[in-house]
């Protein structure tokens, strides 16, 4: 399994005279591990919105899996198998932990072939997975900063995902937190789940990417193995202010 | 419809339409600029003309009675806002449904205590130029609807002067668009909404008093006007000033021509039917990128 | 609060049904048994509000977009009837059917054009279609125009004394069903649908929730039980006119009464319906309708924002204090 899962082809988006994106092309491999950094205001998020279906792409093409999903309707390419995280978590914030899992599960893995009961526990144990577990039948309000992290990492890996897309899950978090979800994330990774992660702290970065791309602009400006990117000048230059 | 009804329908179009505008002002501010869903704004209006009605009974006329109304008008937007901030932003709660809820609440108590102070039947203002007209070539002109016109082209310019050509207007624009420029401009980002929002509030005494002028008022009168109001502020985008101006045009002519050739019962329903219609086919307005 | 095993879930619908039923049986025996003809006039009205409070709540309390046209839907509901009534003589459950029929179109075709949209879009439209609607009304002579229509009461069945107490009766049927649905849409994955997408659309739709479709679905079904609430108004009232059918009224209650009893649940309505409509039956006897309304928009707004949870969401909080959990 080593085709291409995830295929962007010359996508542009404008807002009004803003180009956030321009002509940005990117193969991602099915079971890759893929780190995307670059400058804040670089279009990385747009890039992500424009994959997941938030945005519309004003020009070029995004093929997921072989099908052409450029015009698609976003929930329909979660269905597909395209989950994300967002930069700001967002939970639904008049639900419990465990109900914020059951949309997923309700709505992607099982369209209503399961009876409530077999939801819950499979919400409980999704959470469990993420050491979520005895905060189930709370309220999102109640939770700290990782906390609403991981249930957010939690709710995109319920939509039973091929493509996870991560929007700089560990910002803000301590350096011993960030490890903890590296390993998490690591951990989906090796049970074949290919990952696209944006993110700030190269430490991350440097431990989870195979390849690394780099935008700068609203284009790719360099990409290629973690230690190369690191060497590459443009990239320094623009990204890592040496 | 003959050439010189659709003539004439156009001039009295035109002047409707910068009344229109000028009663919409307040809503692009409030709405398109702030963002704040205030539906209460057409009730407002209804309330100044009520203001301009009750000191014309004191024998003042109805223009000066707009002007003297505005600080009031203004105070009550300053805690208007005030309350719907404390009530909502600052919480950073959904203020969607519960905000709605809330304008459209006042909206409704207003309405309420005006029918319980000056009951259900129409009203009107006595003043010389009302009922005297002006005539065109063969065009006879309502001078209340010139009076209007005028009104509202200076209070269109003022407003828009204001926002372009002074430092709180230029941040009440900015506070639409970009509240980090907003930050390293030194302003408090919500004591510039609250200043917006009295003027919004404010524009509405003139306004008002326009409304009584143009026709009599009753108080359910604010209904229409949510459908006209954001009709406007829609069709302008995003607040726009001009196109503000040039929105109330479009609709005060398809208005017109509706009430030449349909008769006078089917033109409250050309402005919401425009409303859907810009919905429909451009949300983001004449003048709006989104 | 989440899903408990199934059994027990069968359980909880089990003791719904048979209140419900127990409900109609009550209706029924009040039909038979209670002398003063005032208490079905008034009851009427009180189940009424029940049917437009549920309704509104499905799209406004669950998915979070406000309707302020319910009162369109209910005149266009009522005029449906009194239409069929004059070209065809239908039967009453004719006219229920096709009231929500063209009121649930209505629905979905003001969703159609603005549920894409933000919130707000949809709540002006409704506002346009209730005035839009009325204008209809107004320039259509076949149902009365402004003058309004008389209706006649066909005779009432054997059964009842009056045909007030039968419209009371189906008045009682409607509300059961309203709420039934309503309840069913809550509980089910339609109803944790809807709440993501109040919550948080862009959120929603990124974990697969169809929005614009569940949207559309809520706005359908409120649009027609709003409609179906309407139908029998004009057999109630004998006489029908665009004023007291598209009164303001309407509109703030089917609002007002989910808000103030809580926008969370199905019994928020009717706890709101059955409160506010009890009040306003008996306080407009004693005190001007215009009163009356103020103060149900005074209310409305101390509920949204001091108490957005309503009285449920303050009955829980209470509960919860007192029971110490």
């Amino acid at each position: 399994m080593t085709g291409a899962l995830l295929e962007v082809d010359a996508v542009t988006k404008r807002f009004g005279g803003f180009v956030a994106l321009s002509e940005v092309s990117l193969t991602v491999r099915s079971g890759e591990r893929l780190g995307i950094i670059g400058p804040n205001g670089s279009g990385k998020t747009t890039l992500i919105n424009c994959i997941c279906g938030s945005l519309r792409s004003d020009r070029g093409s995004i093929g997921f899996d072989g099908i052409d999903v450029t015009r698609l309707a976003s929930y329909r390419r979660t269905r597909l198998g395209i989950a994300r995280s967002f930069q700001v978590p967002r939970p639904f914030s008049s639900m419990t932990l465990a109900e914020n899992i059951a949309v997923p599960l309700e709505y992607v893995a099982h369209r209503r072939s399961l009876h409530g009961a077999d939801v819950s526990a499979e919400a409980r144990s999704i959470l469990a997975r993420m050491g979520l577990a005895n905060r189930a039948d709370a309220p999102t309000g109640s939770l700290t900063q990782v906390d609403l992290r991981k249930l957010e990492l939690a709710r995109a890996m319920a939509a039973c995902p091929r493509l996870l897309i991560l929007d700089e899950v560990m910002a803000g978090l301590s350096s011993v937190e960030v490890d903890e979800m590296l390993k998490i994330i690591l951990g989906l990774s090796r049970q074949g789940v290919t990952i696209m992660m944006i993110e700030h702290i190269m430490r991350a970065i440097m431990r989870f990417s195979e390849r690394v791309v780099c935008m700068d602009a609203g284009r790719v400006m360099a990409e290629g193995p973690p230690d190369h990117i690191v060497q590459d000048s443009d990239v320094q230059r623009i990204y890592l202010g040496v | 419809m003959s050439f010189e009804l659709l003539g004439e329908a156009i001039i009295a179009g035109v002047l409707l339409g910068c009344f229109y505008a000028a009663v919409s002002v307040g809503l692009s501010v409030a709405f398109g600029l702030l963002d704040v869903p205030q539906i209460a704004h057409p009730a407002f209006l209804v309330l100044g003309a009520y203001g301009a009605y009750f000191l014309g009974s004191f024998g003042l006329d109805p223009l000066l009675a707009g002007v003297l109304l505005t600080p009031v008008f203004f105070l009550v937007g300053l805690a208007v806002y005030r309350f719907y901030h404390a009530a909502f932003e600052s919480r950073g709660t959904d203020a969607g449904l519960r905000g709605l809820a809330l304008f459209f609440g006042i909206a409704f108590i207003v309405e309420v205590v005006l029918i319980l102070s000056f009951g259900v039947d129409q009203r009107m203002v006595e003043a010389a130029y009302i009922g005297k007209s002006v005539a065109l070539g063969d065009v006879r002109i309502p001078m209340r609807m010139l009076v209007a016109f005028g009104v509202a082209l200076v209070l269109i310019t003022g407003l828009s002067l204001y926002l372009s050509g002074t430092f709180t207007g230029r941040a009440i624009k900015a506070v639409a668009q970009d509240q980090t420029a907003l930050a390293l401009m030194g302003a408090d980002p919500v004591r510039i909404k609250q200043w917006a929002f009295g003027i919004a509030t404010g524009t509405c005494a003139l306004a008002g008093a326009l409304l009584i002028i143009v026709a009599p008022v009753e108080p359910g009168l604010g209904r229409l006007y949510i459908g006209r109001t954001f009709c406007i502020a829609v069709l302008a985008g995003l607040g726009s000033m001009p196109g503000t101006l040039v929105a109330g045009i479009i609709l005060g002519i398809a208005e017109s021509i509706v009430l030449t050739s349909l008769g006078a019962s089917w033109a409250p329903a050309v402005a919401f039917g425009l409303l859907l219609l810009v919905l429909a086919v451009r949300p983001a307005g004449l003048f709006g990128q989104r | 609060m989440v899903e408990r095993p199934a059994h027990l879930a069968v359980k909880r619908w089990t003791s719904f049904i048979v209140g419900a039923i127990a409900i109609l049986v009550v209706a029924l025996l009040l039909a038979r048994v209670v002398g003063n003809e005032y208490f079905f006039f008034a009851g009427y009205v009180v189940l009424q509000f029940i049917v437009l409070a549920t309704a509104w709540n499905i799209l406004g309390g669950y998915a979070g977009y406000v309707n302020f046209g319910s009162g369109a839907f209910f005149a266009a509901g009522a005029y449906t009837a009194v239409a069929l009534i004059k070209a065809f003589a239908a039967p009453l459950p004719v006219q229920l059917v096709a009231a929500a029929m063209v009121t649930g179109l209505m629905g979905f075709a003001i969703g159609a054009m603005t549920l894409r949209l933000r919130g707000i879009f949809f709540s002006i439209a409704t506002v346009a279609i209730a005035v839009i609607c009325e204008t209809i009304v107004l320039n259509w002579g076949f149902v009365g125009g402004a003058r309004g229509a008389t209706v006649l009461q066909p005779p009432a069945p054997a059964f009842f004394t009056s045909y007030t107490r039968l419209l009371f009766v189906i008045m009682t049927l409607l509300a059961v069903l309203a709420v039934a649905l309503a309840r069913y849409i809550e509980t089910s994955w339609i109803g944790r649908g809807l709440r993501a997408i109040r919550d948080d659309e862009e959120a929603a739709e990124s974990v697969g929730v169809p929005t614009l479709k569940l949207k559309l679905f809520a706005a359908t079904v409120s649009g027609a039980l709003m409609g179906i609430a309407g139908a029998p108004f004009p057999l109630y009232m004998n006489f029908i006119e665009p004023t007291s059918a598209f009164s303001l009224n309407y509109a703030v209650s089917a609002l007002a009464m989910p808000i103030i009893g809580g926008t969370a649940s199905w019994a928020g309505p009717v706890i709101g319906a059955i409160l506010l409509g009890s009040v306003q039956q008996i306080v407009t006897v004693t005190m001007s309708s215009e009163l009356n309304v103020l103060v149900l928009g005074l209310l409305l707004v101390a509920f949204v924002v001091a108490a957005p949870e309503g009285i449920l969401g303050l009955a829980r909080r209470l509960s919860g204090k007192a029971g110490a959990r």
